[in-house]
């Protein structure tokens, strides 16, 4: 896939990896990330928008070596799928911490930072990351 | 200028990033001898912007003030990521205080903090907002070798200014600016380091307008040095606050808890309201705070603040953020600093 410069996008996808919003079910209560309409648990429609909790535990972890664009110079680092306190996985990068030092079951926190430059004099785009529990 | 109604501090956060590079480190690679032990050097994807959401939300979650009951958010800074884009409705944004808020970035050199935080004040104490954010941040640039290479550190501090007596930490007594035309440090548009006069930088510039704000406020106030608990000056190094404080007749016992240069080097804007922070986190009730910033071209602000029965109940990450240290050498400093161009 050609990936292009877009504004528009990261408007778009912005307040959805500023603020981990995620949906409550209603019916069984399950946590998702990113809010959507259905529960995967349930089945349940009508999910409540909500703030999701701020610490969890990385589930499982790869080592980016070659990264995508955009994301060049920053190799070797950590994606991780992250459980968030009450459940609510989250797929994010890791912070503040060498691939060697990553664990499966630390304890991380979200933090708020630069995921990329959609080019020199592009659009930069911002979200949740996770750094160590301090 | 004398704050009329009550206006104080509900809540602050500070940030400083994890990495630091020690001062030999540098005299290794520039070889002059370095005026602060260490300081900090932001993570690859840090700026300015990022460091000032982490100080917002803790002052925001220490308040426990909702987002939408933010009226202002006011950020001051010197190397905000864009030339032309705010960083406040960013940070604003991710707080989720947009969109019904007066926000605006502000930049005074080193100053844009206390600025933020005299003018979010007004606000609130003129009954047009119920609280405000007032955050000074920075990712200090400095040019390779040159004198502030071994000084410009990264880091934030917010304040949540309200009106709400008892949810206030801390309550904002006075306030005096002292501001001149001094060119004594700029950069021009285009250029990626800011240039500065040297010496000229010391006795017209920092301590002109530092110790004039300190007595202004004093002399209007109908306060002196030992009616001070603690006070905080602007940090561009550890020997100008000491000088600034001996000049002015503080004992060093009342700055030593506010300067942290010697750790974490000069984070601009956010230099004299971190070191304010570390104050609040361990004052005890009833004490008498002075805090003043400088900036260059340039100015000070000097904020005279009194602790109430409930400061300390609630405290900063700071202690943590500081004990939290990965060093790095020269090369890693320079390419998380960017100073290293790829192509």
């Amino acid at each position: 896939m050609v990936w292009v410069e877009s504004a528009p996008r990261a408007w778009r996808e912005g307040t959805r990896r500023y603020r981990l919003i995620g949906g409550k079910c209603p019916s069984c209560g399950g946590l998702v990330y990113p809010h959507r309409q259905v529960c995967p648990y349930c089945g349940r429609e009508g999910l409540e928008a909500v703030a999701l909790p701020r610490r969890g535990r990385v589930v499982t972890y790869a080592v980016v070596r070659n990264p995508p664009r955009g994301f060049e110079g920053r190799e070797p680092y950590v994606i991780a799928v992250v459980e968030l306190e009450g459940g609510a996985r989250v797929l994010a990068q890791l912070t503040d911490v060498r691939p060697e030092d990553v664990r499966v079951g630390m304890e991380v926190e979200a933090v708020f930072r630069r995921y990329r430059e959609q080019s020199p004099s592009g659009v930069i785009e911002y979200g949740v990351k996770f750094r160590p529990a301090i | 200028m004398k704050f009329t109604a009550t206006v104080g501090v509900a809540g602050y956060g500070a940030y400083v990033p994890a990495f630091r590079i020690k001062g030999e480190e540098i005299s290794r690679v520039w070889g002059d001898a370095a005026p602060v032990r260490e300081k900090s050097v932001p993570g690859p994807d840090e700026d300015s912007l990022t460091m000032a959401y982490e100080a917002a939300r803790e002052a925001l979650e220490m308040a426990g003030v909702r987002p939408e009951e933010v009226g202002a958010v006011l950020v001051g800074s010197e190397s905000p990521p864009y030339a032309v884009k705010p960083s406040a409705t960013v940070v604003a944004e991710a707080l989720g205080v947009t969109p019904r808020v007066v926000a605006a970035d502000l930049e005074f050199a080193c100053r844009a903090g206390t600025t933020a935080m005299i003018l979010v004040a007004g606000l609130v104490a003129s009954g047009a907002i119920r609280h405000g954010l007032a955050i000074g941040a920075d990712n200090a640039q400095a040019r390779p070798g040159d004198e502030l290479d071994y000084t410009a550190g990264a880091g934030a501090a917010a304040f949540l200014l309200s009106g709400d007596r008892s949810r206030l930490l801390a309550v904002l007594e006075h306030a005096y600016s002292f501001v001149t035309d001094t060119p004594d440090f700029w950069r021009r548009e285009g250029e990626s380091f800011p240039r500065h006069a040297h010496r000229f930088t010391g006795e017209p510039a920092y301590f002109r307008h530092v110790v004039s704000a300190a007595r202004g406020l004093m002399e209007e106030a109908g306060l002196k040095p030992s009616d001070f608990d603690y006070v905080v000056f602007h940090q561009p190094n550890v020997r100008f606050p000491l000088r600034a404080a001996q000049l002015l007749g503080f004992r060093e016992e009342q700055v030593k808890l506010g300067l942290l240069a010697g750790e974490i080097g000069n984070t601009y804007a956010a230099a004299s309201l971190i070191g304010l922070a570390r104050v609040l986190d361990h004052a005890k009730p009833g004490q008498r705070i002075l805090v003043v910033s400088f900036g260059s071209g340039a100015g000070s602000d000097a904020i005279s603040l009194v602790t109430t029965e409930v400061v300390g109940s609630r405290k900063s990450s700071l202690e943590r953020l500081l004990a939290r240290r990965a060093y790095v050498d020269y090369a890693l400093y320079a390419k998380q600093k960017a100073l290293l161009r790829v192509a």
